[in-house]
């Protein structure tokens, strides 16, 4: 990729990004990512490893209790961290929008999806609700709704799941916004509807230029929709490359554990058993040093517990861990 | 929503066929009605007459019968004690009875509701839990006690407000307060709860992701779902203090509903009991069907039920 021009400043920037719980546990422990224009970044990991978190953390809709800090956090050149509740929510649903897992229950039930869809409308631009109400019309057409009209003036509990997931991300386009966070968006979806809303999401980014961090356990969805990818684990985005370097090379053990657990027709071998990774994600609390992995490793070292070194393996490829960027090759061997 | 209203309108007719046997059964039960009509000095021959007059010679059954029957007709029978019709004694108390409960019930959302919320934004916090204590006070003190102490306060030592009587409106503001009070706990809580609930769910994580102002998350997003047992619970409390009033109005000395309700029971004038209990029926079913469509009015999903 020498040839290619360099990047323009990332539309989203997050450095050092650290989440604490109230309870002492530290969901997220110093991140950084960086989401281009109109490319999808894909946050992919187990539940628990606080994917979520971190882009709440972004969004700074974190629950109470919750602090986050961050080394840098830059939205479209903007400094998010100095700025007020206040002024962030001028930015939210407006530049800078969120869709979530659960589209039954994102919904307010107590209102029609033309008032809810017209209301982030007036509330960042202004005009007349009929306006807005054209422009939720127009919206719900494109994300493939047909008798938008009719829609509007429907209840969310009269409509299916993947169409309220539709609806939310029609209501994320009211602002035209250049970066879409979208949390595991079709996890709760029929497998035939997920595959519509993923193609759904890849023709609005080729037609509106659309920024996406895309939040996924499912790598079947990253190898389908993502440009980069951060791989993380308890708190740590532990590998990152772009999309085609981390199937083809993947170098942290705990990528390399999680691509077994996926079959894949025609390489996966029908005599091996799949593979699965054992045990779960540690809560992380302060004082832990090391690896957080290391004990479900089967690489694990004495070394481990002590700091981990960031490797790069190419240029944009980079993964923490003691082993060298060939050990799946010898290991093979 | 026909079907609805029609299931409901059913219910309240069983519910009131309910109140009624009971009502009808509990004053035959205190004694023969005969003899208490009459009096002590009356003779064995006066008792009988007087049985004969009022009908109490029949089978139960068929006294029952007869009063369902004029009831529905419109006819709740004569006070023995005022010689006129029970339903004209209820009218003529009806107005002061409604004017303090619609005044306490009003006087009791505009404290519990904006209270409620403020101990749910801050869960947890020394705020919320100094607006608890006031509800778990305000519901041990009995309202009896309530009346005489503001009357003692307010009525006699600073001499601002009339301690009985409904000469002008200042009449009711203490017996509005004091109901008031009676209902606040239940609904505060209420809405304390309901408001947790709705600020931590989805929808207003979603409210908030689209940068909405606080207010409106809070009053719009999540007070109208949190409204809706709160709704209910009002019109349920209306009830409560309609009928409730009998403390309040023998306490401030105010001739209303309950006022009336209470004499007839001490002096076992029964048709006016039986009235009485019948009126309080009825306006309670009554709302209770508003608070269930003032639900289905809140609630979508409840109007397709």
């Amino acid at each position: 990729m020498s040839g290619q021009a360099p990047h323009p400043a990332p539309i989203l920037a997050v450095e050092g990004l650290r989440v604490r719980f109230g309870g002492g546990t530290q969901a997220v422990r110093g991140i950084s990512l960086a989401v281009n224009r109109g490319e999808t970044h894909c946050l992919v990991g187990e539940s628990g490893c606080g994917k979520s978190v971190s882009a709440l953390a972004v969004m700074n809709l974190l629950a109470r209790g919750a602090t986050r800090s961050a080394d840098r956090l830059a939205f479209d050149g903007t400094d998010l961290l100095p700025l007020s509740e206040r002024q962030m929510a001028r930015l939210r649903g407006d530049k800078m929008a969120m869709i979530f897992q659960e589209p039954m229950t994102s919904l307010n039930p107590a209102y029609t999806v033309g008032s809810q869809m017209a209301e982030v409308r007036q509330r960042h631009r202004g005009g007349t609700r009929a306006a807005a109400l054209d422009r939720a019309a127009e919206l719900l057409a494109k994300v493939g709704i047909t008798a938008p009209g009719l829609r509007l003036a429907q209840y969310p509990h009269q409509l299916s799941g993947g169409l309220r997931q539709r609806v939310m991300i029609a209501m994320a386009l009211m602002c035209d916004p250049q970066l879409l966070i979208a949390d595991e968006p079709t996890t709760a979806l029929d497998v035939t509807v997920q595959a519509q809303i993923l193609r759904l999401l890849l023709d609005l980014q080729r037609e509106l230029g659309l920024a996406i961090l895309l939040i996924t356990h499912d790598l079947g969805i990253v190898a389908r929709m993502a440009h980069r990818v951060s791989v993380m684990y308890a708190g740590r985005v532990v590998e990152h490359a772009t999309a085609a370097e981390l199937f083809a090379a993947p170098t942290h053990p705990y990528t390399h554990g999680l691509l077994d657990c996926v079959p894949v027709p025609g390489r996966t071998r029908r005599d091996v058993p799949l593979g699965s990774i054992p045990g779960t994600v540690p809560r992380i609390t302060a004082g832990f040093t090391g690896c957080a992995f290391r004990e479900r490793c089967a690489h694990a070292m004495p070394v481990c517990a002590g700091e981990v070194p960031l490797r790069e393996r190419v240029p944009g490829h980079a993964y923490e861990c003691f082993l060298p960027a060939d050990w799946p090759q010898r290991s093979a061997a | 929503m026909l079907k609805f209203l029609a299931r409901r309108a059913l219910l309240a007719l069983l519910v009131m066929l309910t109140v009624l046997t009971i009502s009808f059964g509990l004053t035959r039960l205190s004694g023969d009605l005969a003899i208490s009509i009459a009096g002590p000095q009356a003779t064995q021959q006066d008792v009988e007459m007087i049985r004969k007059a009022y009908g109490l010679d029949r089978p139960l059954p068929v006294q029952f019968a007869s009063w369902v029957v004029s009831a529905a007709s419109g006819d709740l029978g004569r006070s023995y004690l005022y010689h006129e019709q029970a339903a004209t004694l209820i009218k003529a108390r009806l107005p002061i009875t409604l004017t303090l409960g619609l005044c306490g019930l009003a006087i009791a959302l505009v404290v519990a509701i904006p209270l409620g919320i403020l101990a749910a934004m801050r869960e947890g916090s020394l705020l919320d839990r100094a607006i608890m204590l006031i509800a778990v006070v305000g519901q041990a003190m009995p309202s009896f006690w309530l009346g005489l102490v503001l009357i003692i306060t307010f009525g006699l030592q600073l001499g601002w407000l009339p301690v009985s009587g409904n000469d002008d409106w200042r009449g009711y503001v203490l017996p509005s307060i004091v109901l008031a009070f009676s209902a606040i706990p239940s609904l505060m809580r209420l809405t304390r709860s309901g408001m947790v609930d709705a600020l931590a769910s989805d929808y207003i994580r979603t409210a908030r992701a689209k940068g909405l102002s606080r207010a409106a998350i809070v009053l719009k997003h999540a007070l109208r779902n949190a409204a809706m047992p709160v709704v209910a619970i009002s019109a349920v409390q209306l009830g409560f203090m309609l009928s409730g009033s009998i403390v309040i109005e023998s306490v401030f000395a105010l001739p209303g509903v309950g006022y009336l309700g209470w004499e007839s029971i001490s002096k076992n004038d029964f048709p006016v009991v039986q009235a009485v209990v019948l009126f309080l029926a009825v306006i309670f079913i009554l709302l209770t069907l508003l608070a269930d469509l003032l639900n289905a009015a809140l609630d979508p999903r409840l109007r397709a039920s």
